[in-house]
Protein backbone atom coordinates (compact mmCIF):
# COMPACT_ATOMS: atom_id res chain seq x y z
CA UNK A 1 0.00 0.00 0.00
CA UNK A 2 1.26 3.46 -0.87
CA UNK A 3 0.25 6.92 0.30
CA UNK A 4 -1.00 9.27 -2.38
CA UNK A 5 -1.94 12.92 -2.33
CA UNK A 6 -3.51 14.97 -5.10
CA UNK A 7 -5.98 17.79 -5.64
CA UNK A 8 -9.39 16.67 -6.86
CA UNK A 9 -11.73 19.43 -7.99
CA UNK A 10 -9.67 21.88 -5.96
CA UNK A 11 -9.77 19.84 -2.75
CA UNK A 12 -6.68 18.12 -1.26
CA UNK A 13 -7.20 14.38 -1.08
CA UNK A 14 -4.98 11.98 0.80
CA UNK A 15 -5.29 8.24 0.55
CA UNK A 16 -3.47 4.98 0.97
CA UNK A 17 -3.89 2.71 -2.02
CA UNK A 18 -2.71 -0.42 -3.74
CA UNK A 19 -0.46 0.51 -6.67
CA UNK A 20 -2.75 -1.34 -9.07
CA UNK A 21 -5.74 0.86 -8.19
CA UNK A 22 -6.53 2.95 -11.25
CA UNK A 23 -7.16 6.67 -10.94
CA UNK A 24 -10.74 6.00 -12.09
CA UNK A 25 -11.36 3.52 -9.27
CA UNK A 26 -9.71 5.88 -6.79
CA UNK A 27 -12.03 8.71 -7.80
CA UNK A 28 -15.13 6.52 -7.72
CA UNK A 29 -14.45 4.42 -4.64
CA UNK A 30 -12.16 6.49 -2.44
CA UNK A 31 -13.43 9.97 -3.30
CA UNK A 32 -17.06 8.90 -3.91
CA UNK A 33 -17.01 10.83 -7.18
CA UNK A 34 -19.00 8.42 -9.28
CA UNK A 35 -19.50 10.84 -12.16
CA UNK A 36 -16.35 9.41 -13.75
CA UNK A 37 -17.76 6.35 -15.51
CA UNK A 38 -16.04 3.13 -16.49
CA UNK A 39 -17.05 1.45 -19.73
CA UNK A 40 -14.27 -0.58 -21.24
CA UNK A 41 -11.41 -0.09 -18.74
CA UNK A 42 -8.86 -0.35 -21.52
CA UNK A 43 -8.74 3.05 -23.11
CA UNK A 44 -11.25 2.76 -25.94
CA UNK A 45 -14.60 4.24 -24.85
CA UNK A 46 -13.57 7.51 -23.19
CA UNK A 47 -16.23 7.35 -20.44
CA UNK A 48 -13.52 7.74 -17.76
CA UNK A 49 -11.95 10.91 -19.20
CA UNK A 50 -10.81 13.45 -16.58
CA UNK A 51 -8.51 16.45 -16.64
CA UNK A 52 -5.06 15.94 -15.15
CA UNK A 53 -3.18 19.23 -14.82
CA UNK A 54 -5.62 20.62 -17.39
CA UNK A 55 -5.15 17.90 -20.03
CA UNK A 56 -7.82 15.30 -20.87
CA UNK A 57 -6.64 11.79 -20.03
CA UNK A 58 -8.07 8.30 -19.55
CA UNK A 59 -8.50 7.71 -15.82
CA UNK A 60 -8.67 3.95 -16.48
CA UNK A 61 -5.15 3.95 -17.97
CA UNK A 62 -3.39 5.60 -15.02
CA UNK A 63 -2.73 4.31 -11.57
CA UNK A 64 -3.80 6.56 -8.72
CA UNK A 65 -0.22 6.61 -7.41
CA UNK A 66 0.87 8.20 -10.69
CA UNK A 67 -1.34 11.22 -10.02
CA UNK A 68 0.70 12.02 -6.89
CA UNK A 69 1.00 15.80 -6.62
CA UNK A 70 -1.33 16.28 -9.59
CA UNK A 71 -4.43 18.38 -10.08
CA UNK A 72 -7.44 16.33 -11.18
CA UNK A 73 -10.76 17.71 -12.40
CA UNK A 74 -13.72 15.38 -12.81
CA UNK A 75 -17.18 16.05 -14.21
CA UNK A 76 -18.24 17.04 -10.67
CA UNK A 77 -15.70 19.88 -10.77
CA UNK A 78 -16.85 21.52 -14.00
CA UNK A 79 -20.09 23.17 -12.85
CA UNK A 80 -20.36 26.20 -10.58
CA UNK A 81 -20.15 25.80 -6.77
CA UNK A 82 -23.90 26.42 -6.58
CA UNK A 83 -24.56 23.54 -8.95
CA UNK A 84 -24.91 25.76 -12.02
CA UNK A 85 -24.13 23.95 -15.26
CA UNK A 86 -20.97 24.85 -17.19
CA UNK A 87 -21.36 26.26 -20.69
CA UNK A 88 -20.60 22.85 -22.16
CA UNK A 89 -23.04 21.03 -19.86
CA UNK A 90 -25.75 23.52 -20.65
CA UNK A 91 -25.17 23.12 -24.39
CA UNK A 92 -25.46 19.32 -24.07
CA UNK A 93 -28.82 19.77 -22.37
CA UNK A 94 -30.08 22.30 -24.90
CA UNK A 95 -29.06 20.19 -27.91
CA UNK A 96 -30.13 16.80 -26.53
CA UNK A 97 -26.49 15.72 -26.54
CA UNK A 98 -27.32 12.94 -24.09
CA UNK A 99 -29.86 10.21 -23.57
CA UNK A 100 -28.88 7.58 -21.00
CA UNK A 101 -25.97 9.76 -19.86
CA UNK A 102 -23.43 6.99 -19.44
CA UNK A 103 -20.95 8.45 -21.90
CA UNK A 104 -21.74 12.06 -21.04
CA UNK A 105 -19.14 12.83 -18.35
CA UNK A 106 -16.37 11.69 -20.68
CA UNK A 107 -17.75 13.75 -23.55
CA UNK A 108 -18.21 16.86 -21.43
CA UNK A 109 -14.68 16.65 -20.02
CA UNK A 110 -13.18 16.02 -23.49
CA UNK A 111 -15.16 18.89 -25.04
CA UNK A 112 -14.14 21.20 -22.20
CA UNK A 113 -10.47 20.43 -22.95
CA UNK A 114 -11.03 20.78 -26.70
CA UNK A 115 -12.64 24.23 -26.43
CA UNK A 116 -9.95 25.53 -24.09
CA UNK A 117 -7.31 24.71 -26.69
CA UNK A 118 -9.36 25.43 -29.78
CA UNK A 119 -12.28 27.76 -28.93
CA UNK A 120 -13.69 27.80 -32.48
CA UNK A 121 -13.25 24.30 -33.89
CA UNK A 122 -14.53 23.41 -37.34
CA UNK A 123 -16.98 20.54 -37.68
CA UNK A 124 -14.17 18.26 -38.85
CA UNK A 125 -12.06 19.23 -35.85
CA UNK A 126 -14.99 18.52 -33.55
CA UNK A 127 -15.54 15.09 -35.07
CA UNK A 128 -11.85 14.22 -34.84
CA UNK A 129 -11.63 15.41 -31.25
CA UNK A 130 -14.67 13.33 -30.29
CA UNK A 131 -13.40 10.17 -32.00
CA UNK A 132 -12.06 9.01 -28.65
CA UNK A 133 -15.47 8.95 -26.97
CA UNK A 134 -18.14 6.38 -27.75
CA UNK A 135 -21.88 6.93 -27.36
CA UNK A 136 -24.40 4.15 -27.90
CA UNK A 137 -27.53 6.31 -27.74
CA UNK A 138 -27.45 9.68 -29.41
CA UNK A 139 -26.05 9.00 -32.86
CA UNK A 140 -23.59 11.84 -32.12
CA UNK A 141 -25.44 14.58 -34.03
CA UNK A 142 -26.78 16.17 -30.86
CA UNK A 143 -23.32 16.05 -29.36
CA UNK A 144 -21.76 17.79 -32.36
CA UNK A 145 -24.47 20.47 -32.16
CA UNK A 146 -23.79 20.87 -28.45
CA UNK A 147 -20.11 21.52 -29.10
CA UNK A 148 -21.01 24.08 -31.76
CA UNK A 149 -23.44 25.76 -29.39
CA UNK A 150 -20.90 25.82 -26.55
CA UNK A 151 -18.26 27.30 -28.88
CA UNK A 152 -20.75 29.94 -30.02
CA UNK A 153 -21.82 30.76 -26.46
CA UNK A 154 -18.22 31.28 -25.38
CA UNK A 155 -17.57 33.69 -28.23
CA UNK B 1 -9.12 -3.01 -10.01
CA UNK B 2 -8.26 -5.32 -12.84
CA UNK B 3 -4.48 -5.71 -13.16
CA UNK B 4 -2.69 -8.28 -11.01
CA UNK B 5 -0.73 -6.84 -8.05
CA UNK B 6 2.72 -5.38 -8.67
CA UNK B 7 5.32 -3.41 -6.82
CA UNK B 8 5.50 0.20 -7.99
CA UNK B 9 8.78 2.08 -8.43
CA UNK B 10 9.08 5.73 -9.39
CA UNK B 11 12.77 6.49 -9.95
CA UNK B 12 13.86 10.05 -10.68
CA UNK B 13 17.02 9.41 -12.69
CA UNK B 14 17.94 7.27 -15.68
CA UNK B 15 20.57 5.54 -13.58
CA UNK B 16 18.06 4.58 -10.88
CA UNK B 17 15.58 3.35 -13.49
CA UNK B 18 18.30 1.24 -15.15
CA UNK B 19 19.34 -0.05 -11.72
CA UNK B 20 15.81 -1.32 -11.07
CA UNK B 21 15.65 -2.98 -14.50
CA UNK B 22 19.00 -4.66 -13.89
CA UNK B 23 17.94 -5.82 -10.44
CA UNK B 24 14.55 -7.29 -11.41
CA UNK B 25 15.27 -8.41 -14.99
CA UNK B 26 12.35 -10.18 -16.64
CA UNK B 27 10.08 -9.46 -13.67
CA UNK B 28 10.18 -5.72 -14.30
CA UNK B 29 8.59 -3.59 -16.99
CA UNK B 30 8.92 0.08 -17.80
CA UNK B 31 5.69 2.09 -17.40
CA UNK B 32 5.71 5.19 -19.60
CA UNK B 33 2.42 6.68 -20.86
CA UNK B 34 0.66 3.44 -19.98
CA UNK B 35 -1.57 3.68 -23.06
CA UNK B 36 -0.50 0.24 -24.30
CA UNK B 37 0.84 -1.39 -21.16
CA UNK B 38 -2.09 -0.64 -18.83
CA UNK B 39 -4.73 -2.10 -21.20
CA UNK B 40 -2.59 -5.24 -21.47
CA UNK B 41 -2.35 -5.43 -17.69
CA UNK B 42 -6.08 -4.75 -17.30
CA UNK B 43 -6.94 -7.54 -19.74
CA UNK B 44 -4.37 -9.71 -17.96
CA UNK B 45 -2.64 -10.41 -21.23
CA UNK B 46 0.52 -9.88 -19.26
CA UNK B 47 1.71 -9.33 -15.69
CA UNK B 48 4.87 -8.13 -14.02
CA UNK B 49 6.05 -8.19 -10.44
CA UNK B 50 7.57 -4.72 -10.76
CA UNK B 51 6.60 -1.66 -12.73
CA UNK B 52 9.24 1.02 -13.18
CA UNK B 53 7.38 4.27 -13.82
CA UNK B 54 9.62 6.65 -15.78
CA UNK B 55 7.23 9.62 -15.68
CA UNK B 56 9.22 11.27 -12.89
CA UNK B 57 12.59 10.94 -14.61
CA UNK B 58 13.17 14.58 -15.58
CA UNK B 59 16.02 13.77 -18.01
CA UNK B 60 13.63 11.67 -20.10
CA UNK B 61 11.34 14.59 -21.00
CA UNK B 62 11.98 17.16 -23.71
CA UNK B 63 13.53 17.50 -27.13
CA UNK B 64 16.29 19.54 -28.76
CA UNK B 65 17.84 20.09 -32.13
CA UNK B 66 21.52 19.19 -31.97
CA UNK B 67 23.21 20.11 -35.24
CA UNK B 68 21.68 17.76 -37.79
CA UNK B 69 19.58 15.72 -35.38
CA UNK B 70 16.28 16.15 -33.55
CA UNK B 71 16.78 14.36 -30.25
CA UNK B 72 13.52 13.44 -28.53
CA UNK B 73 13.81 12.12 -24.98
CA UNK B 74 11.90 8.87 -24.58
CA UNK B 75 9.22 9.97 -22.10
CA UNK B 76 8.24 13.08 -24.06
CA UNK B 77 4.46 13.04 -24.61
CA UNK B 78 3.27 12.39 -28.14
CA UNK B 79 1.10 15.50 -27.87
CA UNK B 80 4.24 17.65 -27.72
CA UNK B 81 5.22 16.42 -31.19
CA UNK B 82 2.09 17.92 -32.76
CA UNK B 83 2.23 21.19 -30.84
CA UNK B 84 5.82 22.36 -31.18
CA UNK B 85 6.96 24.39 -34.18
CA UNK B 86 10.54 23.22 -33.67
CA UNK B 87 9.49 19.60 -34.18
CA UNK B 88 7.45 20.47 -37.28
CA UNK B 89 10.48 22.28 -38.72
CA UNK B 90 13.12 19.65 -37.89
CA UNK B 91 11.10 16.50 -38.52
CA UNK B 92 7.88 17.31 -40.42
CA UNK B 93 7.06 13.63 -40.82
CA UNK B 94 7.10 13.08 -37.05
CA UNK B 95 4.80 16.05 -36.49
CA UNK B 96 2.38 14.97 -39.21
CA UNK B 97 2.26 11.35 -38.05
CA UNK B 98 1.24 12.31 -34.52
CA UNK B 99 -2.43 13.28 -35.02
CA UNK B 100 -2.97 9.85 -36.59
CA UNK B 101 -2.16 8.15 -33.28
CA UNK B 102 -5.32 7.23 -31.38
CA UNK B 103 -7.13 10.23 -29.90
CA UNK B 104 -5.89 13.40 -28.25
CA UNK B 105 -6.57 11.98 -24.79
CA UNK B 106 -4.27 9.06 -25.65
CA UNK B 107 -1.53 11.33 -27.00
CA UNK B 108 -1.70 13.49 -23.87
CA UNK B 109 -0.25 10.54 -21.93
CA UNK B 110 1.38 8.33 -24.58
CA UNK B 111 5.09 8.90 -25.06
CA UNK B 112 7.34 8.87 -28.12
CA UNK B 113 9.64 6.27 -26.59
CA UNK B 114 6.72 4.16 -25.42
CA UNK B 115 5.36 3.85 -28.93
CA UNK B 116 8.79 2.94 -30.31
CA UNK B 117 9.60 0.46 -27.52
CA UNK B 118 6.14 -1.11 -27.75
CA UNK B 119 6.79 -1.79 -31.46
CA UNK B 120 3.26 -2.43 -32.59
CA UNK B 121 3.55 -3.21 -36.31
CA UNK B 122 0.55 -0.97 -37.09
CA UNK B 123 2.03 2.02 -35.23
CA UNK B 124 3.02 5.22 -37.00
CA UNK B 125 6.21 6.19 -35.11
CA UNK B 126 8.22 3.03 -35.81
CA UNK B 127 7.59 3.52 -39.55
CA UNK B 128 8.53 7.19 -39.30
CA UNK B 129 11.75 6.24 -37.52
CA UNK B 130 12.63 3.71 -40.23
CA UNK B 131 11.73 6.04 -43.13
CA UNK B 132 13.82 8.90 -41.75
CA UNK B 133 16.77 6.73 -40.71
CA UNK B 134 16.46 7.43 -36.97
CA UNK B 135 18.56 5.90 -34.21
CA UNK B 136 17.36 4.69 -30.84
CA UNK B 137 19.54 5.29 -27.81
CA UNK B 138 19.48 2.67 -25.04
CA UNK B 139 20.93 2.90 -21.54
CA UNK B 140 21.99 0.28 -19.01
CA UNK B 141 22.99 0.37 -15.37
CA UNK B 142 26.45 1.88 -14.90
CA UNK B 143 26.00 4.51 -17.61
CA UNK B 144 26.60 2.28 -20.64
CA UNK B 145 24.83 3.61 -23.73
CA UNK B 146 24.39 2.22 -27.21
CA UNK B 147 22.65 3.39 -30.34
CA UNK B 148 20.68 1.14 -32.65
CA UNK B 149 19.51 2.09 -36.15
CA UNK B 150 15.71 1.93 -36.43
CA UNK B 151 16.26 -0.56 -39.26
CA UNK B 152 17.78 -3.00 -36.77
CA UNK B 153 15.56 -2.20 -33.77
CA UNK B 154 12.21 -3.70 -34.77
CA UNK B 155 12.37 -7.48 -35.03
CA UNK B 156 8.77 -8.68 -34.61
CA UNK B 157 5.33 -7.86 -33.26
CA UNK B 158 5.90 -6.04 -29.95
CA UNK B 159 9.53 -7.15 -30.10
CA UNK B 160 12.70 -5.08 -30.38
CA UNK B 161 16.39 -5.72 -29.95
CA UNK B 162 16.34 -3.86 -26.61
CA UNK B 163 17.24 -6.17 -23.72
CA UNK B 164 14.95 -6.36 -20.65
CA UNK B 165 17.51 -4.42 -18.60
CA UNK B 166 17.84 -1.65 -21.19
CA UNK B 167 15.95 1.62 -21.03
CA UNK B 168 15.16 3.50 -24.22
CA UNK B 169 16.34 7.01 -23.41
CA UNK B 170 16.01 8.91 -26.69
CA UNK B 171 15.06 8.73 -30.33
CA UNK B 172 17.40 10.59 -32.67
CA UNK B 173 15.76 11.75 -35.91
CA UNK B 174 18.14 13.07 -38.56
CA UNK B 175 17.07 16.46 -39.91
CA UNK B 176 16.62 15.99 -43.66
CA UNK B 177 17.81 18.69 -46.08
CA UNK B 178 15.85 21.92 -46.50
CA UNK B 179 14.75 20.64 -49.90
CA UNK B 180 12.85 17.50 -49.02
CA UNK B 181 9.32 16.19 -49.29
CA UNK B 182 7.44 14.06 -46.75
CA UNK B 183 4.13 12.25 -46.58
CA UNK B 184 2.31 9.83 -44.34
CA UNK B 185 -0.85 8.08 -45.47
CA UNK B 186 -2.98 5.44 -43.79
CA UNK B 187 -6.36 3.77 -43.91
CA UNK B 188 -8.10 2.95 -40.64
CA UNK B 189 -11.69 1.86 -40.02
CA UNK B 190 -12.38 4.94 -37.90
CA UNK B 191 -10.32 7.97 -37.00
CA UNK B 192 -7.95 6.93 -34.23
CA UNK B 193 -8.03 3.21 -34.91
CA UNK B 194 -4.84 1.37 -35.66
CA UNK B 195 -4.16 1.44 -39.41
CA UNK B 196 -5.13 -1.44 -41.70
CA UNK B 197 -2.18 -0.31 -43.79
CA UNK B 198 -0.06 2.80 -43.98
CA UNK B 199 3.13 4.30 -45.32
CA UNK B 200 5.58 6.98 -44.23
CA UNK B 201 7.96 8.40 -46.79
CA UNK B 202 10.62 11.03 -47.30
CA UNK B 203 12.50 12.21 -50.37
CA UNK B 204 15.33 14.62 -51.14
CA UNK B 205 17.91 14.92 -53.91
CA UNK B 206 19.39 11.43 -54.40
CA UNK B 207 17.73 9.92 -51.35
CA UNK B 208 14.39 8.36 -50.44
CA UNK B 209 12.98 6.56 -47.40
CA UNK B 210 9.82 4.46 -47.48
CA UNK B 211 8.43 2.42 -44.59
CA UNK B 212 5.10 0.60 -44.55
CA UNK B 213 3.12 -0.21 -41.42
CA UNK B 214 0.22 -2.52 -40.60
CA UNK B 215 1.27 -4.97 -43.28
CA UNK B 216 3.74 -7.24 -41.49
CA UNK B 217 5.14 -8.03 -38.07
CA UNK B 218 7.41 -4.95 -38.11
CA UNK B 219 7.54 -1.67 -40.01
CA UNK B 220 8.74 -2.68 -43.48
CA UNK B 221 11.41 -0.73 -45.27
CA UNK B 222 10.76 -0.80 -49.01
CA UNK B 223 14.33 -0.67 -50.30
CA UNK B 224 13.65 -1.64 -53.90
CA UNK B 225 10.98 1.05 -54.08
CA UNK B 226 13.35 3.63 -52.58
CA UNK B 227 15.91 2.80 -55.26
CA UNK B 228 13.32 2.99 -58.01
CA UNK B 229 12.15 6.36 -56.71
CA UNK B 230 15.67 7.79 -56.60
CA UNK B 231 16.26 6.46 -60.12
CA UNK B 232 13.24 8.46 -61.31
CA UNK B 233 10.52 5.81 -61.54
CA UNK B 234 6.90 6.98 -61.73
CA UNK B 235 4.80 6.84 -58.51
CA UNK B 236 2.83 3.78 -59.62
CA UNK B 237 6.07 1.92 -60.35
CA UNK B 238 7.44 2.88 -56.95
CA UNK B 239 4.20 1.64 -55.38
CA UNK B 240 4.37 -1.63 -57.31
CA UNK B 241 7.94 -2.20 -56.10
CA UNK B 242 6.95 -1.39 -52.51
CA UNK B 243 4.25 -4.06 -52.28
CA UNK B 244 5.83 -6.77 -54.45
CA UNK B 245 7.13 -8.83 -51.56
CA UNK B 246 4.57 -7.97 -48.92
CA UNK B 247 2.99 -10.80 -46.98
CA UNK B 248 0.52 -9.05 -44.68
CA UNK B 249 -1.73 -10.74 -42.11
CA UNK B 250 -5.38 -11.60 -42.68
CA UNK B 251 -7.63 -10.82 -39.71
CA UNK B 252 -11.19 -9.72 -38.96
CA UNK B 253 -10.40 -6.22 -40.19
CA UNK B 254 -9.01 -7.01 -43.64
CA UNK B 255 -7.67 -9.85 -45.74
CA UNK B 256 -4.05 -9.95 -46.86
CA UNK B 257 -4.92 -9.07 -50.43
CA UNK B 258 -7.05 -6.11 -49.35
CA UNK B 259 -4.14 -4.84 -47.30
CA UNK B 260 -1.77 -5.13 -50.26
CA UNK B 261 -4.16 -3.22 -52.51
CA UNK B 262 -4.63 -0.51 -49.91
CA UNK B 263 -0.88 -0.30 -49.34
CA UNK B 264 -0.18 0.01 -53.06
CA UNK B 265 -2.64 2.84 -53.38
CA UNK B 266 -1.30 4.62 -50.31
CA UNK B 267 2.32 4.39 -51.45
CA UNK B 268 1.42 5.88 -54.79
CA UNK B 269 -0.46 8.73 -53.15
CA UNK B 270 2.30 9.37 -50.61
CA UNK B 271 4.99 9.39 -53.28
CA UNK B 272 3.01 11.89 -55.35
CA UNK B 273 2.51 14.15 -52.31
CA UNK B 274 6.13 13.99 -51.17
CA UNK B 275 7.32 14.60 -54.70
CA UNK B 276 5.08 17.67 -54.98
CA UNK B 277 6.41 19.01 -51.72
CA UNK B 278 9.98 18.47 -52.85
CA UNK B 279 9.26 20.34 -56.07
CA UNK B 280 7.61 23.21 -54.20
CA UNK B 281 10.73 23.46 -52.00
CA UNK B 282 12.66 24.43 -55.12
C1 LIG C 1 -7.64 3.69 -27.74
C2 LIG C 1 -6.19 3.66 -28.16
C3 LIG C 1 -5.86 3.89 -29.48
C4 LIG C 1 -4.52 3.87 -29.90
N1 LIG C 1 -4.25 4.10 -31.21
C5 LIG C 1 -2.96 4.09 -31.62
C6 LIG C 1 -2.62 4.33 -32.98
O1 LIG C 1 -3.48 4.57 -33.84
N2 LIG C 1 -1.31 4.31 -33.34
C7 LIG C 1 -0.33 4.06 -32.41
O2 LIG C 1 0.85 4.07 -32.77
N3 LIG C 1 -0.61 3.83 -31.14
C8 LIG C 1 -1.90 3.84 -30.71
N4 LIG C 1 -2.16 3.60 -29.40
C9 LIG C 1 -1.04 3.28 -28.48
C10 LIG C 1 -0.38 4.53 -27.96
O3 LIG C 1 0.30 5.22 -28.99
C11 LIG C 1 0.62 4.22 -26.85
O4 LIG C 1 0.81 5.44 -26.20
C12 LIG C 1 1.97 3.71 -27.26
O5 LIG C 1 1.88 2.57 -28.05
C13 LIG C 1 2.79 3.30 -26.04
O6 LIG C 1 3.34 4.41 -25.44
P1 LIG C 1 3.22 4.65 -23.89
O7 LIG C 1 4.10 5.79 -23.57
O8 LIG C 1 1.81 4.78 -23.53
O9 LIG C 1 3.91 3.35 -23.30
P2 LIG C 1 3.46 2.26 -22.24
O10 LIG C 1 2.10 1.78 -22.51
O11 LIG C 1 3.75 2.77 -20.88
O12 LIG C 1 4.51 1.12 -22.58
C14 LIG C 1 4.41 0.34 -23.76
C15 LIG C 1 5.55 -0.66 -23.81
O13 LIG C 1 6.79 -0.02 -24.06
C16 LIG C 1 7.71 -0.24 -22.99
N5 LIG C 1 8.42 1.03 -22.77
C17 LIG C 1 7.85 2.26 -22.68
N6 LIG C 1 8.80 3.21 -22.53
C18 LIG C 1 10.00 2.56 -22.52
C19 LIG C 1 11.35 2.99 -22.41
N7 LIG C 1 11.67 4.28 -22.26
N8 LIG C 1 12.33 2.05 -22.44
C20 LIG C 1 12.03 0.74 -22.61
N9 LIG C 1 10.77 0.27 -22.72
C21 LIG C 1 9.76 1.17 -22.67
C22 LIG C 1 6.85 -0.66 -21.82
O14 LIG C 1 7.60 -1.43 -20.92
C23 LIG C 1 5.75 -1.42 -22.50
O15 LIG C 1 6.17 -2.71 -22.81
C24 LIG C 1 -3.49 3.61 -28.94
C25 LIG C 1 -3.81 3.39 -27.62
C26 LIG C 1 -5.15 3.40 -27.21
C27 LIG C 1 -5.47 3.14 -25.76
S1 LIG D 1 -13.25 3.15 -19.26
FE1 LIG D 1 -11.48 4.32 -19.72
S2 LIG D 1 -11.60 4.48 -21.85
FE2 LIG D 1 -13.24 3.12 -21.44
S1 LIG E 1 -26.07 8.93 -24.02
FE1 LIG E 1 -26.15 6.79 -23.72
S2 LIG E 1 -24.14 6.18 -24.29
FE2 LIG E 1 -24.16 8.25 -24.84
Amino acid sequence: MLPVEMAVNGERRRGVVEPRLTLADYLREHCALTGTHLGCEHGVCGACTVLLDGEAVRACLMFAVQAEGGDVTTIEGLGGPDGALSTVQDAFREEHGLQCGFCTPGFVVSVTALLRENPQPTEIEIREALSGNLCRCTGYQGIISAVERAAGAAQ
Amino acid sequence: MKPAPFEYHAPETVEDACGLLAEYGDEAKVLAGGQSLVPMLALRLTRFEHLVDVNRVGELGGFARENGTLVVQAATRQRVMEREALVAAAAPLLARATPLIGHFQIRNRGTVGGSLAHADPASEYPAVAVALGAELELARRGGARRRVAADDFFVGTWTTTAEPDELLVAARFPVWPERSGFAIEEVARRHGDFALAGVACAVSAGRAGIALFGVGSTPIRARAAEEAWVAGAAPDEVAEAAVRELDPPTDVHATASTRVRIARHLVERAVVRAQEELRAAG
